[in-house]
């Protein structure tokens, strides 16, 4: 077929919610590029009927019911081997991070992961991706024959410009069998109810590790005082104790978008960023002109937190 | 219970990046270098696993000759031995080489367990791991919290997004990557730091071990990320700064 396949999650009937982000970069990139567009989905592809796509794969076995990496990787290996498309779109969540580089080894070929962009040149796809933490971008080419495997960072692309369509819906049923499944997946399970819902907060202050020690948070909590603002952490701050795991904000965390996000000593590392760069206004104080917190931020301080929060709360009680 | 821990040495974290002239790597001549953090968890996990069950925990790490110190610290915190597979300067850049490179200096090892970090914070493909498992035929766990011996296996328990968690049964030998922040980390003693000095690091040549390969990818470029937004940047004496800040928040974002 040699178009560009997406590969959708869906856990338990239910897609995730950036699915449809791999969605709308596999339609770019097909449109970009004359290529179909096929699109792969475990279980039923009734989510998928509404969305510009030439082909949908519904993969069928019982065996794929709950994630395993074993099973997932030998039943989209068999996919891709017998339609041979030329890219291999996933949206880059835990699971894919879980077993897309294993399909990739098995096909000989290197998962351009966590990309936030691309271009096309000479006919070809280029992926933008981040290294060192987001401090510095690269251009990476595909080489050599397809399959061309790559994931997409949560937010890079955007689900509300997905295209209407008809798909035809086609059942394909992988040769799999309970020997080749070496783990064991058990319930899901939550560490306690979180009492604090940062979704609903219209005001959030953040801090991160540039507050150094655990006594210093309170000179932050004293900022969000002073804005009737919720008190968020990311997540080195809640490894280490000093605020409880439910006021983190990052992929591990709860993801937010309130009217105005202050985030102090934030260096802005990926994870953190895909929970809450869909703020209304940021606002970054941070020692380092560098940090990547700067690239999100509409507003922000480059000095000591140490002498611009108080300076802040001084201003704001004016 | 015989455990291998890959770590990786990466730039310090509070680094200040220069691109080089050519525009194809960072200028890492003057750079100060540590274990990367995710892999000092994976470290710590396989130290606190063999203070509960016994064993062995080697060291595997694939870098220049500067990664010797990096070993050396994590023979200090207690690891028993290491393998350094030495590169040229910039180490291996591609994960997939990296991974055959790891995974065939193990051969002849037979590890119970091959732990590393969920992702390095210089190129942070997040793939390492798993790409071993692949290559050495072993199942996997990523974004492990929480390792517990059963009869004939383990059970780990898995991090999964938006605060859920997942309990995994494997059998061993088999391969898991570290979610960072589970434990904390230890210091390593004096004592430790001179035991280091007579534990026994087996060099091996990159080279050697795989042969010249073509990459499915290349890395055309490297360049500072352009900003998404237009940012409204304040520095200056701390008083000035909050009170220009405070100013555009009523008056231009009017959030407060």
């Amino acid at each position: 077929m040699s178009g560009v396949l997406v590969f959708i999650e869906q856990n338990q009937g239910k897609l995730h919610k950036m699915a449809l982000e791999a969605l709308a970069a596999g339609q770019q990139f097909a449109a970009e590029l004359g290529l179909p567009l096929f699109a792969a989905v475990p279980g039923s592809a009734d989510a998928l009927t509404g969305y510009k796509i030439d082909k949908v794969h519904s993969l069928s076995h019982e065996l794929l019911k709950d994630y395993t990496p074993d099973g997932y990787t030998t039943a989209l290996r068999q996919l891709i081997e017998a339609h041979k498309p030329r890219f291999v779109v996933f949206p880059h969540t835990y699971q894919v991070r879980d077993y897309a580089p294993k399909l990739a080894t098995a096909l000989g070929r290197v998962l351009v992961s966590d990309i936030v962009g691309h271009r096309i040149a000479d006919g070809s796809l280029v992926a933008i991706r981040q290294l060192f933490q987001g401090k510095m971008n690269a251009d990476v080419r595909f080489e050599g024959d397809a399959p061309h495997l790559l994931s997409v960072q949560a937010g890079a692309f955007r689900a509300d410009t997905l295209q209407a369509g008809s798909p035809t819906v086609e059942t394909f049923t992988p040769e799999l069998s309970a020997a080749q499944i070496r783990t064991k997946p058990l319930e899901l399970f939550r560490e306690s109810a979180r009492a604090v819902d940062l979704g609903a907060a219209e005001i959030i202050v953040s801090v991160g590790r540039g507050i150094k020690e655990a006594e210093n948070i309170e000179i932050v909590r004293k900022l969000a005082d002073a804005l009737g603002a919720e008190l968020a952490a990311s997540r080195p701050i809640c490894d280490n104790g000093w605020l409880p795991m439910e006021r983190q904000v990052g992929s591990s965390g709860q993801t937010v978008a309130p009217k105005m996000y202050v985030a102090v000593g934030i260096s802005g590392a990926i994870q953190h960023l895909v929970g809450m760069k869909g703020s209304k206004t940021i606002v970054a104080i941070n020692k380092d002109p560098e940090a990547p917190i700067f690239e999100v931020a509409d507003y922000g301080i480059i000095g000591d937190l140490f002498q611009v929060v108080p300076a802040l709360i001084e201003e704001l009680k004016k | 219970m015989k455990i291998v821990v890959a770590i990786k040495q990466v730039p310090a974290r509070d680094s200040l990046l220069k691109v080089n002239p050519s525009g194809t790597w960072i200028e890492d001549a003057d750079l100060a270098y540590e274990i990367n953090e995710p892999d000092a968890y994976a470290l710590e996990a396989g130290l606190q696993l063999k203070e509960k069950q016994g064993g062995e925990v080697v060291v595997l790490c694939a870098g220049p000759e500067r990664a010797g110190q990096t070993i050396r610290e994590a023979l200090a915190k207690g690891a028993d031995r290491a393998i350094h597979i030495e590169t040229a300067d910039q180490g291996v850049t591609d994960p997939l080489a990296l991974g055959r490179i790891l995974a065939k200096a193990l051969e002849g090892e037979q590890p119970d367990l091959v732990l590393t970090g969920l992702q390095s914070d210089d190129l942070g493909f997040g793939q390492t791991g798993v790409i071993m498992a692949e290559l050495m035929g072993l199942p996997h766990g990523t974004l492990i919290m929480n390792i517990e011996p059963e009869a004939g296996g383990i059970r780990v328990k898995r991090e999964l997004e938006d605060g859920w968690f997942q309990h995994v049964d494997m059998q061993l030998p088999a391969l898991l990557t570290i979610q960072s922040g589970a434990t904390k980390l230890r210091y390593a003693t004096l004592m430790g730091i001179k035991k280091a000095k007579s534990k026994e690091v087996r060099k091996l040549a990159a080279a050697e071990l795989i042969g010249a390969s073509a990459s499915s990818i290349r890395v055309e470029r490297i360049y500072l990320p352009e900003k998404s937004k237009k940012s409204q940047i304040f520095e200056g004496p701390p008083k000035e700064a909050a009170a220009q800040l405070v100013e555009k928040l009523r008056f231009e974002a009017r959030v407060i």
